[in-house]
């Protein structure tokens, strides 16, 4: 099979009058690959996550699930998409009936699925609860009486049950402890590995990106300004954009940035959207929006992409130019 | 008003809710233009040592017995009103998410206005202190014609920061004040406060679940777990060398990136 698991193909999404996200393409394979699409809030990446669900229509462009634009999918092909792709969002604790008991809201997924019989449902119930590493006695718990790692933990073992090939995660542990987060980083790992799933996740949080994708797309505005290998993208980045969201991130014995770079500036009226906030701009990014072009493996919506990895490329000496820097 | 004694200094502080102790402290001192951060995961007890410091346990149901100093004064056997007065004007609380506590009514500016003409500041005075606080925190003055609903979190946060600033607080006491925005509006928050610390002696008392984040703020951590401390170390010695297997556990938990 030659088509992607799931395509969006020059997407439009418009709230109104307002757009969100703008002629955006990107491609999820088939298989146990992670594809991580990156932004901070407003960017457009949960509208994105809610289109590629079915969710929401786009006002142009389209959804492919393994070829075929979703409106075009018939009922059976339509159950399939549903089964295969299963969401994982940010609030465990919103996605879960407070009414069922953690028994009922797993139970459920599986006997609408209609392949398990419903003497044995328990028993799956709990073999699903282990595989999240979530002991079974916590099937008569209601979800206001779980932890917030449990709750998640839930929702993805919900997720799990109708077995499906791929997870969209958004933000699925930003409202986690950073312990807990960690471990359901590991689970999400040993989950890949045992069951051949894919992922898409949506995140803020650049550091959680390349533990679980190998490619990732940075979004702004609702538009792409850079894509490619995560670890080419995140140690090289081409655009200033990723480089900020890099160096964002916090750790341990790291000075914070300085504070003025995200001077909150309505949308630029022309030219490159990051202008307003980016450290080296020139006359021609306030003249003409840099179309996203090809370069040096990844795809980048910066005038200056080329000069800037021209330069890192010169720093790194002659010996390594294409090569992996070492860190 | 005992003006050379510590912002914070604590000891033997157990807070319990229906005799039950979710959260003891045995020690804590922040001394001027020093910074303490507590550190743990959800249920650790640290939010509730926060708020008994200010002496906020009953708001939540619980009772604090100990001894608290805030600036010199006892906060246990503190009048309501002299409480009042330290909490506004010496000790500033700034919440995980400000919005919250923004009357979504107001606009910014009449909430200023209202915040200091409650601790007996108006006029001019305050028109002017908002102005520098507002520079302070790196807000344009327009910021203060809109509502909450119209400005993003960090703007938000910022100014939290702001009206503390604008009442002249000595200390800042965060709960997660970082841990509901993106990281690059947190990275700005945080150099916010590093810069405030440096420029104008300010003291902070934070509390946060992610060590990354307060590492490169506080000269002391406090671990705390299951409403205990584990561990209690300068920030420096802390990272290189974690006195117990807890706190390592902790340091590991934070995502390694770019290496």
């Amino acid at each position: 099979m030659t088509a992607p698991l799931l395509q969006a193909d020059a997407v439009t999404l418009a709230y109104g009058r307002v757009t969100v996200v703008e002629e955006l393409s990107l491609a999820i394979p088939d298989g146990p690959h992670g594809v991580a699409l990156i932004g901070e809030s407003g960017s457009g990446k949960t509208t994105i996550a809610r289109a590629l669900l079915g969710l929401v229509q786009p006002r142009a462009g389209t959804v492919a699930y393994r070829g075929r634009a979703l409106p075009s999918l018939g009922r059976g092909d339509m159950r399939a998409y549903r089964r295969t792709v299963q969401p994982v969002f940010q609030q465990g604790n919103q996605a879960l009936n407070p009414r069922m008991t953690v028994a009922a809201l797993i139970g459920e997924a599986m006997t609408l699925d209609g392949k398990v019989r419903r003497a044995t449902v328990a028993e799956r119930v709990a073999q699903s609860l282990e595989a999240v590493g979530l002991d079974r006695a916590l099937m008569s718990r209601k979800p206001h009486q779980l932890s917030g790692g449990q709750r998640q933990r839930v929702v993805l073992a919900r997720a799990l049950a109708v077995d499906p090939q791929l997870l969209i995660l958004d933000e699925p542990t930003s409202a986690l402890d950073v312990t807990v987060q960690s471990r359901i980083l590991d689970l999400l790992q040993q989950l890949r590995e045992e069951r051949g799933i894919g992922y898409l996740l949506i995140t803020h949080n650049l550091a959680i990106v390349e533990r679980l994708c190998s490619v990732a797309h940075v979004l702004f505005e609702g538009k792409i300004m850079e894509a490619g290998p995560t670890a080419s993208i995140l140690r090289r980045p081409a655009h200033p954009y990723t480089a900020l969201l890099r160096d964002s991130v916090p750790s341990v014995g790291r000075a914070p940035r300085q504070a003025g770079a995200s001077a909150n500036v309505s949308a630029a009226a022309q030219g490159c959207p990051f202008q307003h906030r980016c450290p080296s701009v020139v006359e021609l990014c306030r003249a003409e929006r840099p179309p996203l072009q090809q370069i040096a493996g990844r795809t980048v919506a910066c005038h200056r992409a080329e000069e800037v990895l021209g330069a890192e490329r010169r720093a790194a000496g002659s010996a390594g130019a294409l090569a992996e820097p070492a860190e | 008003m005992v003006s050379d004694a510590h912002p914070v200094e604590v000891e033997q502080l157990v807070v319990s809710v229906r005799d039950r102790c979710v959260s003891s402290l045995p020690e804590l001192v922040v001394e001027r233009g020093a910074c303490v951060a507590l550190v743990g995961e959800s249920g650790s007890g640290k939010s509730s040592a926060l708020l008994a410091i200010l002496g906020l346990a009953a708001s939540m149901g619980a009772r604090a017995e100990g001894r608290i100093r805030l600036f010199g004064v006892d906060v246990l056997r503190a009048s309501s009103r002299e409480l009042r007065r330290i909490r506004g004007l010496r000790a500033a609380f700034v919440a995980q998410t400000p919005q919250g506590s923004l009357n979504p009514t107001m606009r910014l500016g009449a909430l200023a206005k209202r915040s200091l003409a409650l601790h007996g500041i108006a006029g001019a005075d305050a028109e002017a202190r908002t102005r520098e606080a507002m520079s302070g925190v790196l807000l344009p003055l327009q910021i203060l014609d809109r509502y909450p609903h119209q400005i993003s979190g960090g703007q938000a946060q910022r100014f939290a920061i702001a009206l503390a600033l604008a009442l002249g607080a000595e200390l800042i006491v965060a709960d997660e004040p970082t841990s509901a925005l993106d990281v690059t509006v947190q990275s700005e928050i945080l150099a916010l406060l590093l810069r405030l610390r440096e420029t104008k002696q300010l003291s902070l008392l934070l509390v946060s679940h992610d060590l990354a984040v307060v590492s490169t703020l506080a000269d002391r951590i406090v671990v705390m777990k299951e409403g205990a401390v584990v561990e209690s170390s300068p920030a420096a010695e802390l990272f290189v060398n974690p006195a117990c297997d807890y706190t390592r556990e902790l340091i590991d938990a934070v995502p390694a990136f770019g290496t």
